[in-house]
């Protein structure tokens, strides 16, 4: 028994890397409407944005406050620039952009940095939280930081004026453009608070999984994994979903014997196809009706 | 949170643009000189060339059956080099621990595809654009943990991957090695080709581009989609194998880090640059992705990422048929030029 409460502890917390990065592949879900494949590689090069600041010698918050207000920006100058123009375009071809995008992010990670594996500083320290062997204050500050988001984000779109704006331009384009709301602008401030959680992400994630150009692969999958089981259309369902695939990972990591490490992508895999086949809308998620 | 909310009509945004105006395929003048520069160009070129030439056919037969799922169904995949793998180790295994003469391999390769393929279809059928792309995303970037998984490694070689050999040209013809595998790469491309187009103006392949147009009107219309969408994602798994084995054999090598992402998004570069529905196009689309990467490689290493994305984004951008647009606008200039 002890066990299993130690595991599910310990699944809680690597979940709180998922339930990030599900949050912002929600936001940018809302106000779009299709999955940012490059998602995981801003939230990679945003990361080294921190990183490079910090070995400028600026101090960890200021850094932190900066790469958040680059990302910010950055986010929406890649909408106005790239995407907006394909907002009507099929779907293939914004796959196709994304994927592009995806490429390119990488690469340029990778020429700057190169594909050398750095240290990256935590601000809660790695000694073990409450006395516990499982859990480290980083791993709990983690929790904290997911938790807080999501009440923020909460707040914000509950409310404030934008906030509501932007659900409105997301749910009914037509009737929010009719009642005066400039829905183009409410999707360019989608992306760029996704690009900013991804890059809360991405510094909680890189002193756990080392700072390298690939570290984001595997985790923008369980991301999706955690968005897609919580629902693509609900940010509290993203990081409940985040929650319940780290623990689920961990417990069938432990009991199920010959399922190590070299089974933790196809785990993700078997998640999402499950869950798109069963329930489609995921545990929070609203249906979407289509009018023929 | 269980709000019913309206979406826009599914007619209004299709999934794919394929432009159905002209036919798929090359016209046939055209094909037949395209065929005889093939077949006397390895007699003046470098082995090296030929090699390279050979991997052009190879993911021209990739690319090919990605636009048969594309193009085709309107289905697309980022998961193409999953079942690109499971056909090169399904070449690989027979070769090495079966003792299998190389070319008997490609059809198995291709029916064990088929079946991947078309099983993984089911689960595809519920899924539509964008959650499709996801669950092919999550098969690409877990196959190669799949293959190195410790039970099959007595098969897979594990990390390590497999060493082919290289198959001799038969009855003592006096080929190199290479020029052998290039003409019988050739005559599997030929074939292949050959069927894909047959395949897209029989009934089968009209059925699948009703559904590509319109879902609900082809259904109406007595058309039952998730045969046809399935046959279709088995079909495209099963020719893609046999581009996978071909590769296994060719590159004399499999390992798992040879199948990731990187080569799902290749796939999907080579269609989109090719021309989405264009059959002739994904040739040209392959050529891209094998020669282009050597360019950039050549300017700064570690380059080809970016330029592979600025590139996409141009195509995008300026020429969304790709390759096709460029035919048929050469195609009026010609004419052009004719007339006075």
């Amino acid at each position: 028994m002890e066990l299993f409460i130690n595991q599910v502890l310990a699944g809680i917390a690597t979940g709180a890397i998922y339930a990030c990065m599900a949050l912002a592949i929600v936001m940018i879900f809302q106000a779009i409407d299709h999955l940012n494949f490059a998602q995981g590689e801003m939230a990679m090069f945003s990361t080294f944005i921190a990183w490079q600041l910090m070995q400028w010698g600026v101090p960890y918050w200021w850094a932190f406050l900066l790469t958040l207000a680059i990302s910010f920006v950055a986010g929406i100058v890649i909408e106005r620039l790239l995407f907006k123009p394909l907002a009507k375009a099929p779907i293939l071809t914004n796959v196709a952009g994304f994927i592009a995008l995806y490429a390119i992010i990488n690469s340029v990670a990778g020429l700057i940095w190169d594909f050398t594996i750095k240290q990256f500083p935590s601000p809660f320290g790695s000694s073990p939280f409450l006395g516990s062997q499982l859990i480290s204050t980083h791993q709990a500050g983690m929790i904290g930081v997911t938790i807080a988001l999501l009440i923020a984000l909460f707040f914000f779109f509950r409310f404030t004026r934008i906030g509501l704006a932007m659900r409105a331009a997301a749910t009914l384009p037509e009737s929010a453009r009719l009642v005066g709301i400039n829905t183009s602008w409410m999707i360019a401030l989608g992306w760029g608070m996704a690009s900013a959680i991804g890059a809360i992400a991405g510094i909680l994630i890189a002193p756990v999984v080392f700072l390298e150009p690939n570290m984001m692969l595997g985790i923008l999958l369980y991301g999706f994994a955690a968005a897609v089981l919580g629902g693509l259309t609900s940010p509290l369902g993203a990081v409940i979903g985040g929650f319940l695939v780290g623990v689920f990972e961990n417990l069938v990591g432990t009991y199920i014997p010959g399922v190590g490490n070299e089974l933790k992508l196809p785990i993700a895999l078997a998640l999402i196809v499950i869950v798109l086949v069963v329930k489609p809308t995921g545990l929070m998620g609203h249906t979407v009706v289509k009018r023929v | 949170m269980s709000t019913v909310q309206e979406s826009v009509p599914a007619a209004a945004v299709p999934t794919v643009n394929a432009t159905a105006r002209k036919s798929s395929t090359l016209g046939r003048t055209t094909s037949l000189i395209v065929l005889a520069v093939m077949l006397i160009m390895p007699l003046f070129v470098r082995n090296f060339i030929i090699f390279q030439v050979t991997m052009v056919l190879i993911y021209g037969i990739a690319v090919l059956a990605l636009n048969i799922l594309t193009g085709g169904s309107g289905q697309f995949s980022l998961g193409q080099s999953a079942f690109f793998a499971i056909g090169a180790y399904a070449a690989a295994i027979l070769i090495e621990h079966g003792n299998v003469n190389y070319a008997l391999t490609l059809p198995i390769a291709g029916v064990i595809c088929f079946i991947f393929g078309f099983l993984f279809g089911f689960p595809a059928l519920r899924l539509s654009g964008i959650y499709l792309a996801l669950a092919t995303y999550a098969l690409a970037v877990a196959m190669p943990q799949l293959l190195k998984l410790g039970v099959i490694e007595h098969w897979t070689g594990g990390v390590q991957g497999l060493v082919v050999t290289k198959p001799d040209a038969p009855f003592g013809l006096p080929i190199s090695q290479d020029m052998w595998l290039y003409y019988f790469t050739l005559a599997v491309t030929l074939a292949i080709y050959i069927a894909s187009t047959n395949l897209l103006k029989s009934r089968s392949g009209r059925a699948m581009m009703a559904i590509r147009d319109n879902e609900i009107a082809a259904s109406a219309m007595g058309v039952d989609i998730s045969l046809y969408k399935t046959l279709a994602f088995g079909i495209s798994a099963g020719i893609t194998g046999v581009a996978g084995a071909l590769g296994a054999i060719a590159v004399q090598f499999v390992a798992p880090d040879s199948y990731t992402f990187t080569l799902a998004i290749a796939l999907f570069l080579g269609m989109v640059v090719g021309g989405v529905g264009w059959l002739p196009g994904s040739f040209a689309g392959a050529a891209f992705i094998v020669f282009v990467p050597n360019i950039a490689e050549g300017i700064s290493k570690g380059l080809s990422g970016a330029f592979f994305g600025v590139l996409l984004f141009i195509v995008i951008y300026l020429v969304p048929h790709g390759a096709r647009q460029v035919a048929i606008l050469a195609e009026s200039l010609f004419n052009k030029m004719k007339k006075p």
